[in-house]
């Protein structure tokens, strides 16, 4: 049995797993209601259309803040002090772009996810796939990262082992998506959105309360106690090259705006209005929890780093630097503040990964199934091919999760967001401002930013050194977003140029319509009773 | 659908309202990126200017003020747009949208 962080603090423990307890009941108190309401396709991959801005602005943030960004960018923080905070800056300046350039006109194209904007006027089949693999590959890197992420701190909190914690979390979120659908995962990820922000403001209180109530006292310890001293509130511990730092700025903001689970809430709710609403509310929410994360992050520095009761024999913090956060919550706060955040934490861990798995079975049921395998399966069917999909996709990150125990769980995160911006971001993008974008362009620049992305991710410092054992990296950069966005864009452009066939002219022609639909909500799901 | 795509398409205040939207959109994405990129490039090429602090008796440094700030800017723009959009454009795309259809049914009539 590996010893739990907070062994010994039976307190701690007993609240933590009171409140996870209670969570996880409520939560099946929701699927259960939520599956006698979910009859349609509607109903399971969209919620009906039923869902508030204001309720999907909550969703929208509850799938953003994930563990890994909660624990992750405060680890970072911990560790290399300002440069950490780039995730938080950059997982935010994503969204304005997403609500000017994207939001409206997604919710007036599509139906149940982002490939069904994208192949309004392109090749239904071929446009399915690339839209498919992009969904599906982004998807499996998120859901392994917060499933590794969740056994870990599962081992470390309540001392489960960690294939038992993998497997708990992986049953419980197919149980979710399969009986309950997207109204169940929405109001989890509601209630978990809440939980987390009230659970971060506490911490956030508790930190600026042990300064004497100063803003600024908080940075001043965090000096003090960091190894390099004022240093820490300073650019470059993490980063050293600029091509790295734009490389990966790149990739937060254009990721955030491909990220399959997110782009498929745009659905949930009745029309363009709600849909842009939904942005703001997010963006809000997300934005007000990034800013506290700047305390929360330096609050580690402050009251964690070096404190012998947070670490281990060898001086390392107890349970690995993703730990910080919660042991802040420890030394702000108390037990009782402690087992809060804990729980909280894993709530939160269950909630995104519900997402992604519903993401992915919608991928798999209604992108591959019933639109390219099966065309016009009935409803009904194509329902029970998602739950299977979600049982599927449960058994596979299970699996992976426990192969890749020992991954480096913010890498594999961003590696999602890397594939988001170099695949998702142009493929959406040009096809709803570029008139010239043909299907045999969208596969050239599609196929070619997944292979850039892939290739220079396994050639550079992280995989080709570091995992393979190989003396010096064949691509330079361990970022490669840059590069693998303007091969996408630039394959994707190329292509349709070169393209002089009758179906590009077509596609071309059918422009028009699908400009004047994406602006006017004329003709768009769920907008017929016009 | 075809017709009514058609008369959206002849109605110039269809093509005002779709300029005057694409504008705001493009000038408030490319105020944050600026904002946004201005920080990433700081951190890059000019990291000493953001390792200054505030003022002569605070830790806060440049750095920690321009992350939060950017941060602040990008939800107050979102703030903009929603307002502006939900103010003016929701109408006149209601009225264009009308228009097309009423013209349409009229057609149906004959």
């Amino acid at each position: 049995m590996p010893t739990s962080a907070v062994a010994g603090d039976v307190g701690a423990s007993a609240v933590a797993i009171t409140l996870f307890l209670a969570f996880v009941g409520a939560t099946l108190a929701i699927t259960w209601w939520a599956a006698r309401r979910t009859h349609t396709t509607k109903d399971f991959y969209a919620a009906g259309g039923n869902i508030t801005g204001f309720q999907n602005g909550l969703a929208i943030a509850g799938d953003f803040m994930s563990a890994a960004s909660f624990l992750g960018a405060s680890a970072l923080v911990y560790s290399f002090g300002f440069d950490g905070l780039i995730y938080a800056v950059g997982g935010l300046c994503g969204w304005p772009i997403v609500l000017f350039l994207l939001a409206e006109r997604l919710k007036n194209l599509g139906k149940y996810t982002f490939a069904d904007a994208v192949s309004l006027r392109l090749a239904a089949v071929p446009i399915r796939c690339l839209a498919a693999s992009g969904s599906l590959v982004a998807v499996v890197l998120y859901l392994i990262a917060q499933m590794v992420g969740a056994g870990k701190l599962v081992e470390v909190l309540f001392g489960l082992d960690y294939a038992i914690a993998v497997c708990g979390v992986g049953g419980l979120m197919v149980f979710y998506v399969c009986f309950g659908g997207m109204i169940a995962t929405t109001w989890v990820q509601i209630i978990k959105a809440a939980l987390l922000l009230s659970g971060a403001t506490i911490v956030t209180i508790c930190v600026i309360a042990q300064t004497g109530w100063s803003f600024g006292g908080v940075f001043a310890t965090a000096a003090e106690h960091h190894p390099t001293g004022i240093a820490a509130l300073a650019p470059g511990g993490m980063l050293q090259d600029p091509v790295s730092v734009v490389s990966l700025g790149t990739a937060l903001v254009f990721g955030t705006a491909g990220l399959p689970h997110i782009l498929m809430r745009f659905f949930t709710v009745p029309d363009a209005r709600e849909a842009r609403r939904s942005v703001f509310y997010a963006s809000a929410f997300i934005g007000y929890f990034y800013a506290l994360t700047f305390i929360i992050g330096f609050g580690t520095i402050a009251f964690v780093a070096g404190r012998p009761a947070f670490l281990d024999a060898e001086g390392a913090l107890r349970g690995g630097t993703n730990m910080a956060a919660i042991h802040l919550a420890h030394a702000a706060g108390g037990e009782l503040l402690l087992g809060f955040m804990s729980a909280v934490c894993f709530a939160t861990i269950l909630a995104v990964v519900s997402g992604l798995t519903l993401s992915g079975a919608s991928a798999i049921s209604h992108d591959l199934y019933s639109n390219v395998f099966k065309r016009g399966a009935d409803e009904a069917r194509v329902v029970v091919i998602s739950r299977y999909s979600a049982i599927g996709l449960g058994i596979v990150s299970i699996g992976l999760s426990l192969l890749f125990e020992e991954q480096n769980v913010a890498y594999m995160v961003l590696l999602a967001f890397t594939v988001g911006a170099s695949v998702n971001f142009p493929l959406l993008f040009l096809v709803m401002y570029w008139r010239g974008l043909t299907t045999t362009g969208a596969l050239a620049g599609g196929v070619l930013g997944l292979v850039t992305a892939v290739g220079c991710i396994v050639l550079g410092p992280t995989v080709w050194v570091e995992v393979l054992d190989n003396e010096h990296p064949v691509f330079p950069y361990k970022y490669p977003a840059i590069f693998a966005m303007a091969a996408s864009f630039a394959g994707s452009i190329l292509g349709s140029l070169l393209d002089r066939s009758a179906r590009a002219a077509r596609e071309r022609a059918a422009f028009t319509d699908q400009y004047i639909r994406s602006q006017t909500g004329v003709g768009s799901e769920g907008a017929s009773g016009h | 659908m075809r017709h009514l795509y058609d008369r959206i398409d002849r109605d110039p205040r269809f093509h005002a309202l779709a300029k005057a939207r694409g504008r705001l959109g493009w000038t408030l994405s490319g105020l944050v990126l600026l904002a946004y990129y201005g920080f990433v490039f700081a951190i890059a090429f000019a990291p000493g200017w953001l390792a200054r602090p505030l003022g002569p008796d605070t830790a806060v440094t440049v750095g920690i003020a321009a992350g939060l700030g950017v941060i602040g800017l990008s939800v107050a723009l979102t703030g903009v747009y929603v307002w502006r959009a939900n103010r003016i454009f929701d109408r006149l795309n209601a009225d264009i949208v009308d228009a097309a259809t009423r013209k349409a049914g009229a057609f149906d009539a004959d």
